[in-house]
């Protein structure tokens, strides 16, 4: 492991000397929860960087703490040890210009408000004035593909399009840097994959740096610039895959790239092996 | 029980689960049409009620005794004393001891229930203190409310909102202690912190059974309202209803008796209808839940 994180390391530190400080900077994070007097450590040593614009998926097998590790980096519990860093500063909280998306839309989206007041809510926490909330609402619905949806109620509308809300109201105050778990991995096969070209799409169109966690190679290595492979239990960096295929990606052509089949084959071995 | 029942009175129209075509015009949120044949429905449902009237009125017409005056003398009655009479005046002060303390009873029991839920420390702490003074039938206390508070309004109000609070605030803290987590990691999630938490993600996710709390008050402030006024009185429909006893004014009893179902009736399908505007996402939610 030392070997191959140095490796990655030295990769790594000469990618950030073009751009400056890294979006989100990962230092030996360490998370562990106390059952009853005995420790279990989900995430047990974690490094990596995130640079501005790059979409960086983490995957690993079912127990490689890839939740926990995202409610770290969101600022939502405080890491047993280690450090994470959001654009240069220690996280404390959730940051400002940070966005999540979570896998369960149904009980993240608030069901007694419209989809245009869900979306409104944290403009209004950021002091947005109405005109303005109202042309960011329309301007981000329309990019999500649900234009005109903003006076119906998230639950009147089928689970893909519930994703789409989820994923738009992260987005409705243009964070810098949008985190996601496991997003696709409750809605069937055909809404997935829309939604995985949706996500590529309005990262363009938002500029946003994004952190994919997924338990799914295919989808992985189809979204990532780079793929940080998690071993299982407790979590730890097994490898950081760059993936060198060509942009704008095609369902068709991506997924019938020689170099897409080699990356999967070897992270899938990477997940598989212990 | 009563859920199922508020439900049937006001599930909205399912939209279905599934997509909604996405430029279409809005679905109709609570289409006219529907909701008259609902009602018609639901009036045609009192069938029963009106044939035990009906029995009433004529299994009684040609009753001579004291105690089960016919029918018809007492709708008479009722016209003369409480339409057109003066016993409106009961009415009125009853009315307004219960609007005061019910009003006081559901502030106080969803500041209290937020309060004490925002006090981790106090969370489950508090909850055998408090099942003990729910517990408590309310009435006992006139006694003491009366050496404390005289026997005017003041100690009516006092008693109605004091046994009205409990579950209200009961309700309000095992609504707020039941919110999925998953909905406040989201509030600060997007940016909310403290107060602003409550009041727009904790208040609204725990509605469904602040409202079944304050559902529950409402019948206890009506049982108060009346108990309140059988003891040390001088007016109120209670009062009304004991002193036509005691001076064996049977039908001005029976009277009292009736207005105040009536009373009883009018405050709960005033409270439904509030509840079926309040809650409609609540009952839309859940009858698409798991249709996705």
């Amino acid at each position: 492991m030392s070997q191959l994180s140095n490796q990655s390391e030295a990769l790594e530190s000469a990618r950030r000397t073009d751009d400056g400080v890294p979006v989100l900077s990962v230092r030996s994070l360490r998370k562990a929860y106390h059952v009853n007097g005995v420790e279990r450590v989900a995430v047990a040593d974690v490094s990596f960087d995130v640079r501005l614009g790059e979409f960086v998926c983490v995957v690993g097998p079912s127990g490689a703490g890839k939740t926990t590790l995202l409610r770290c980096l969101a600022g939502l519990v405080p890491p047993t040890g280690g450090e994470a860093f959001f654009e240069g500063e220690a996280l404390r909280r959730v940051p400002e210009q940070v966005g999540v998306v979570f896998q369960d839309y149904g009980r993240s989206l608030y069901p007694w408000l419209t989809v245009g007041r869900n979306l409104a809510l944290p403009l209004k926490v950021r002091g947005v004035d109405k005109a303005t909330r109202t042309d960011r609402i329309e301007e981000v619905l329309r990019a999500v593909g649900l234009a005109g949806e903003a006076r119906h109620y998230p639950w009147q509308l089928s689970g893909g399009m519930q994703q789409r809300v989820a994923i738009a109201r992260s987005l409705v105050y243009r964070p810098d840097l949008l985190l996601m778990d496991e997003p696709f991995a409750s809605v069937d096969a055909q809404t997935r994959v829309e939604l995985e070209d949706l996500i590529l799409r309005v990262r363009d169109e938002f500029n946003v740096t994004v952190v994919f966690i997924t338990h799914d190679i295919d989808e992985a290595v189809y979204l990532a610039d780079r793929v940080v492979v998690l071993s299982s239990s407790p979590g730890v960096v097994r490898e950081i895959v760059p993936v060198t295929l060509p942009r704008p990606r095609d369902q068709f052509t991506t997924k019938k790239d020689e170099r897409f089949a080699e990356l999967r084959r070897h992270i899938l071995e990477l997940v598989m092996t212990r | 029980m009563r859920r199922d029942a508020t439900e049937a009175l006001s599930t909205p129209p399912a939209t279905g689960g599934g997509p909604v075509a996405p430029a279409g015009p809005a679905p109709p949120r609570r289409p006219r049409p529907r909701r008259l044949v609902g009602g018609l429905r639901r009036l045609a449902a009192l069938w029963l009620f009106a044939v035990l009237v009906a029995v009433w009125w004529v299994w009684s017409a040609d009753s001579t005794s004291t105690f089960f005056p016919p029918l018809k003398d007492i709708v008479d009655r009722l016209y003369e004393l409480w339409i057109t009479g003066d016993a409106k005046k009961n009415l009125a002060s009853s009315l307004q001891n219960f609007a005061f303390g019910y009003l006081i009873a559901g502030l106080a029991g969803v500041a209290g229930g937020t309060l004490l839920w925002s006090i981790r420390s106090a969370r489950d702490a508090v909850s055998p203190f408090l099942y003990f003074l729910y517990v408590l039938p309310a009435p006992v206390l006139i006694p003491a409310a009366m050496t404390i508070f005289g026997i005017g309004s003041a100690m009516k109000v006092v008693i109605i909102a004091f046994a009205a609070v409990w579950p209200t605030l009961l309700n309000t803290l095992d609504g707020m202690r039941g919110v999925d987590p998953l909905k406040i990691d989201t509030a600060h999630v997007l940016g909310m912190s403290g107060f602003r938490v409550v009041r727009s993600v904790v208040l609204p996710a725990a509605l469904p059974q602040i409202v079944a709390g304050l559902r529950n008050s409402l019948q206890v402030a009506i049982i108060l309202m009346v108990v309140s006024e059988l003891v040390a009185s001088t007016s109120g429909i209670g009062f009304f209803i004991l002193n036509a006893q005691q001076s064996f004014a049977f039908v001005d009893m029976w009277t009292g008796i009736i207005v105040l179902a009536l009373i009883g009736s009018v405050l709960n399908l005033l409270f439904v209808l509030i509840e079926s505007q309040v809650l409609f996402w609540h009952y839309g939610a859940r009858a698409t839940e798991g249709k996705g």
